[in-house]
């Protein structure tokens, strides 16, 4: 109605399903024009109800049924309904197309940047981004997950829902050491699931059965095995190493050990590239939606409304604030992208001397270079300037509990950038907070217990919980499950053992 | 290139409400205890809400393998305004800074209790558990309350099922009538010209042309006029009002002497709780007397009644007196429904138990509709249970009793009740 007058996309507040879909044509316009590579979206409007039901199950579409969504949904709906929290604007699923929710209650300006934000800023980065490359296959994933969810409950069905559910909290406990940091996964579809799942599960159990076989086999020289471990290599993917060797798992079982394994994996990627990605949807609703205000498409309100969302959500709170709590991935990606264009169009003598690569060069080039190549870890390590240290006031803390007190060992100056860059991204390695714990032995001959090895990083010890998560892995394991560490004497010892055994409670 | 839009907020809205049943009943425990502290907190009456509930949070922590504190660690934090390189200072207060990651309380230590609103049917659902009923009772008496439908004038919006007729075609012919008056005047006017006009000689025939174009011309504005217009439409209102029922009141009388303890009268009050959520299934309008006695009965508020204790010998009659006496100065039988709900220990002076049994017998049975008494005792029957069971088989159907070890027990008391107001 008000095009002939205006060169506005819509007005008001108020969104319909028209304002929206003009607002998605316009954005995906400069998208293109940015060179942005997106999978096809679509858009979902849902309640604020459908939002908490999404948040628990980790905004995905479908997912299998656990208490613990159930509570975290009660969780979310608590604070929810005390006025504690907002619901995120937006959840956006890697998958192709790629689903993005829209909130009903969310006003036209929030909707055009949660399009901007999820639909093309995340988007491409699930479709660029190496980690996602690698680790998921996004045109298979819901299928995946309909799989899954209704292999578990025809399990439940079946093997009652009490078993099932002792199961998947072992798996979940076990979650974070149970993906393959160096292996590429096959890629997942439906059709090939089915097909193979009934071979896997007979092979499988065919190859337990041959591990554990007690009838002496003629060919093996009797004293060859003593002294060979197993697995010979140490495995430090649990749930792999469970699924494919636990001696009395069903095959039902050692499936639902596969799938929470590969959901795990398919979660892996994000959990690394959390201020990569967020940064990167960041600078782009802020970049489109700019330009959309240049190119006089929305209004002052319009842009002020963004304005405010946006930086309520790049806040970065000072250590000394009550709100503290570490550092905002949001912010700190946002101002790293926005700092690289910057390096690109208008570097100084400073950046040219820290990055003489990237200083002044195509920043769209770079950008994508950036993008698709690197996780947290690194893209710090690479391109976090002195520049950004000092507007950020980043200082780095020594907490040595051999050492009476705590110790700024950097600040923002010369002599502590580097330092302090190396401790930052060193804070985003999943390599070395998760701990690490590897499969050390399994004792064939004997008990068939399973001995673990803790690798303590930095004198870093367990905590109080890990005793809990090895019960867990032993109702898994079927037998004894020991944990050992390293003293400061450089010998192992046992640190914690959960004996177990399941022949003896006559469960088969 | 569009982009596809779905709208989803038709869709099922629970998709979460099979998790939520399984996270209750994955610690039925912890929250069926957390349900019986809420009961004893909340009056009799106030069933009819979901309750807050707290357990604990170490309870419910998903464990995984994380580190601990000690080590050494780098952590790194944004808004330094006073730290120069080489600074040192003490550690915060435990908990105080978070390991940049903000992940909260890795190893599970210091957990709050979870706190989370059962709604009212899980809370139903689990004080009903604990007492035992039977399924076809749960329904009963966690059914909302039924609603009747009555007319209720008119409206001008509704579904084309309720469009109501006469209202309609009358707003109708009002309506032509008040906007075709003007034209209907003018064409009179017209008309009576006409006719002076043709009855004049010589005829003017332009005249007449004129004006029989402008009486065509109004007879067709007239016809344009809707016979009816979206205006006009009338749809009978109708709206839900609650079922008219009768009123009732119930006798709460418990013994309060010093035998009774908080136990006991825990047990107590989820027998009275039981009978007061059959009552207001039946009734409009309940009014509850609380009456407590030992040697001596008097009339209290609720909180007096589950939370004094008095000390002294036992005289059930007096209690018995009293809720007589108040039947008869502000209940007459004949308008409220009358019930009663007795609980003790089984103590009292032996020689008043047969007065006991009198006066029920004789003056209180025949007033009211039901009258359940439960004995909350481990011990040998004593001589007011044995009075009491006489009454049990002369007025059987209105009098109850039980002996109550366990909340399950309690059920028992009502199952004549339930049976015959419900099944």
């Amino acid at each position: 109605m008000t095009k002939k007058r205006s060169r506005l996309i819509a007005e008001g507040s108020d969104w319909t399903l028209e304002s929206i879909a003009q607002y998605d044509t316009e954005i995906g316009r400069l998208a293109r024009q940015f060179g942005l590579d997106c999978y096809r979206h679509q858009l979902e409007v849902i309640t604020a109800e459908q939002m908490m039901d999404a948040y628990a199950a980790i905004g995905m579409p479908v997912y299998y049924h656990h208490w613990s969504f159930g509570k975290h949904f009660l969780e979310t709906e608590n604070r929810y309904k005390r006025g504690q929290m907002g619901l995120a604007y937006e959840i956006v699923i890697n998958s192709d197309p790629c689903i993005a929710y829209l909130m009903e209650e969310n006003t036209l300006t929030m909707q055009a940047l949660v399009i901007a934000h999820a639909a093309y800023g995340h988007n491409s980065f699930f479709k660029g981004n190496h980690m996602f490359k690698q680790w998921t296959s996004a045109d298979a994933i819901v299928d995946y997950l309909v799989f899954a969810r209704n292999y578990i409950a025809e399990c439940e069905e079946r093997h009652g829902l009490d078993a099932v559910e002792q199961l998947i909290d072992a798996c979940h406990a076990l979650s974070n050491l149970g993906v393959d940091r160096y292996k590429r996964s096959p890629p997942l579809s439906l059709e090939k699931e089915k097909s193979r799942q009934r071979e896997r599960e007979a092979y499988l159990q065919a190859q337990v059965n041959d591990l554990w076989r007690t009838l002496p086999r003629h060919d093996a020289p009797f004293a060859e095995a003593e002294e060979r471990r197993f697995p010979e290599e140490p495995e430090e993917n649990l749930l792999y190493f469970v699924e494919k060797n636990a001696p009395l798992l069903e095959p039902w079982q050692r499936e639902i050990v596969r799938i929470m394994r590969k959901i795990g994996q398919y979660f892996y990627p994000q959990r690394q590239t959390q201020v990569m990605n967020e940064g990167w949807a960041c600078f782009w609703h802020y970049t489109l939606l700019n330009t959309l205000y240049d190119e006089g498409r929305v209004n002052d309100g319009f842009m002020l409304e963004f304005l405010q969302s946006h930086t309520n959500v790049v806040y970065q709170p000072p250590y000394s604030s009550k709100w503290y709590s570490g550092i905002n991935p949001y912010a700190l990606g946002f101002a790293m992208w926005q700092d690289i264009r910057r390096i690109c169009e208008r570097p100084d003598d400073e950046d040219r001397e820290w990055f003489p690569d990237i200083a002044g060069s195509n920043w769209r080039e770079t950008f994508e270079f950036a993008m698709r190549n690197f996780k947290d870890e690194s893209f710090i390590a690479q391109y976090l300037s002195p520049r950004l240290m000092r507007e950020f006031r980043l200082f780095s803390v020594l907490d040595d509990d051999s050492q009476a007190k705590l110790k700024v060992d950097a600040i923002h100056n010369e002599q502590g950038y580097r330092a302090l860059r190396r401790n930052l991204a060193e804070q985003y390695n999943l390599g070395s907070s998760d701990p690490n714990i590897q499969v050390w032995n399994v004792d064939l001959r004997g008990d068939r217990s399973l001995t673990l090895r803790h690798f303590a990083h930095q004198r870093r010890p367990l905590s109080s919980a890990s005793l809990v998560v090895l019960e867990h892995l032993a109702t898994l394991w079927g037998f004894t499950v020991r944990l050992e560490h390293q003293q400061a004497n450089g010998e192992w010892a046992l640190l914690a053992e959960r004996k177990s055994d399941r022949r003896k409670q006559g469960g088969r | 290139m569009t982009v596809r839009i779905v709208d989803r907020r038709q869709d099922s809205r629970n998709k979460s409400s099979i998790n939520r049943s399984r996270f209750i009943r994955r610690f039925k425990g912890q929250i069926r205890k957390a349900v019986a502290d809420a009961i004893t907190k909340r009056g009799i009456r106030d069933l009819e809400n979901g309750e807050k509930i707290g357990i604990p949070g170490k309870d419910i922590s998903e464990p995984q393998f994380h580190h601990g504190k000690g080590g050494v660690r780098e952590s790194v934090h944004p808004g330094n305004d006073r730290f120069q390189q080489g600074d040192q200072m003490d550690r915060p207060p435990a908990g105080g800074q978070g390991q940049g990651s903000g992940q909260a309380s890795p190893d599970g230590e210091g957990i709050d209790d979870f706190v989370f609103t059962l709604t009212r049917d899980e809370f139903l659902d689990i004080f009903f558990d604990e007492l035992a009923l039977p399924n076809l009772i749960k329904r009963q008496l966690a059914r909302i309350d039924e609603y009747k439908r009555v007319r209720a004038g008119y409206t001008q919006s509704g579904v084309p099922t309720n469009i109501n007729l006469v209202r309609t075609m009358r707003g109708a012919a009002g309506r032509r009538v008040a906007i075709g008056g003007p034209y209907a005047a003018r064409l009179r006017g017209l008309l009576a010209e006409l006719e002076q006009v043709l009855d004049e000689m010589p005829v003017d025939e332009a005249e007449v042309e004129r004006l029989q174009r402008e009486i065509a011309c109004l007879r067709a504005r007239a016809e344009a006029i809707p016979f009816i217009d979206p205006f006009d439409l009338r749809y009978s209102n109708r709206i839900r009002i609650p079922e008219p029922s009768t009123q009732a009141v119930m006798f709460c009388l418990m013994d309060v002497s010093g035998s009774m303890d908080e136990a006991k009268k825990q047990m107590a009050k989820r027998f009275f709780m039981l009978l007061y959520l059959f009552l207001n299934r039946n009734y409009e309008h309940i009014e509850v007397v609380f009456i407590r006695h030992h040697t001596a009965a008097e009339e209290v508020d609720e909180d007096g009644f589950f939370h004094s204790r008095e000390t002294g010998g036992t005289i059930v009659s007096s209690a018995l007196k009293l809720m007589q006496q108040i039947i008869t100065e502000r209940y007459a039988s004949s308008t409220w429904n009358i019930y009663g709900a007795q609980a003790s220990d089984g103590d009292n002076w032996n020689d008043d138990s047969p007065l006991c049994r009198e006066i029920l017998a004789e003056s209180i049975l025949p007033m009211v509709q039901y009258f359940a008494y439960i004995e909350i005792t481990d011990g040998e029957a004593q001589n007011l249970w044995q009075e009491y069971e006489q009454l049990a088989v002369t007025h059987a159907g209105v009098f109850a009793l039980q002996r109550i070890g366990a909340a399950s027990d309690i059920y028992p008391v009502f199952r004549e009740l339930f049976r015959k107001r419900l099944a």
